[in-house]
């Protein structure tokens, strides 16, 4: 059970093989791909940048809440940094379980976490020329993004 | 004075035009750090919108700091 930040492509076969287990009846995964659009604009390419110490401990925390909530076998998460293009894989998440439903709710579980608590941040390109911080403006509507979660 | 460690990231590391810094400071927490910086360099993100981590790890505002403390204000997330 690994969380992990990479700077190279990601490998969704290569991923998928620590959830091959004999056990496991189960296997449900997650790709986050780059898509070319958001909020209306025209995106041309995303910039991922991530605080990898704090983003791994996290991460595989998230990943060990998983296992405590939910009857897993495996659990298996990386986020890609660097600058990604459309069709880019950007995070892979992959779990195993005996039975269809924890794997699906697990792995439902872990991106939404990902995506809540981990240090990782995006820059949309545009095809405009213009590039913004993702949830970091302070004018206009992404400065109604919710206030971070309690240091608890 | 204490002397604090400093590592920028994402639109905090481009408004401070460096990722990282040692600075010297009487400041007693992270808040307040955050604050006078915040006037220095023009930070557009109140003080609200961030976390910060002490040493590696996630700590409470105002997070109280102490002689080689490494910070990171943290931006607000995107991951996915």
């Amino acid at each position: 059970m690994k969380f992990r930040i990479c700077h190279e492509s990601i490998a969704p076969t290569i991923e998928a093989s620590a959830l091959n287990l004999p056990a496991a009846g189960a296997c449900a995964t997650f790709e986050g791909w780059v898509r070319n659009h958001n909020e209306g604009q025209a995106v041309a390419s995303l910039e991922y940048e991530a605080y990898a110490q704090l983003a791994e401990a996290e991460g595989n925390r998230i990943l060990t809440e998983a296992q405590g909530k939910f009857d897993l076998l495996a659990a298996e998460a990386v986020h890609r940094v660097g600058h990604l293009q459309i069709g880019d894989l950007a995070v892979w998440v992959g779990v195993a379980a005996a039975h269809r439903g924890p794997a699906f709710d697990a792995c439902r579980f872990i991106i939404d976490e990902l995506k809540a608590r981990v240090p990782i941040w995006k820059k949309e390109h545009y095809a405009s020329g213009t590039s913004i911080w993702i949830n970091c403006a302070t004018k206009g509507d992404f400065a109604a993004a919710p206030s971070p979660p309690d240091n608890s | 004075m204490k002397h604090l460690h400093l590592h920028y990231f994402a639109l905090l590391r481009e408004q401070r035009g460096t990722d990282r810094e040692t600075l010297t400071t009487d400041a007693p927490d992270a808040e307040t750090l955050y604050r006078t910086l915040q006037g220095q360099h023009g930070f557009t993100l109140p003080v609200d919108r961030l976390r910060v981590a002490i040493n590696g790890e996630f700590a409470p505002w105002p997070a109280p700091v102490k002689d080689g403390d490494t910070l990171v204000f943290i931006p607000p997330v995107a991951g996915g």
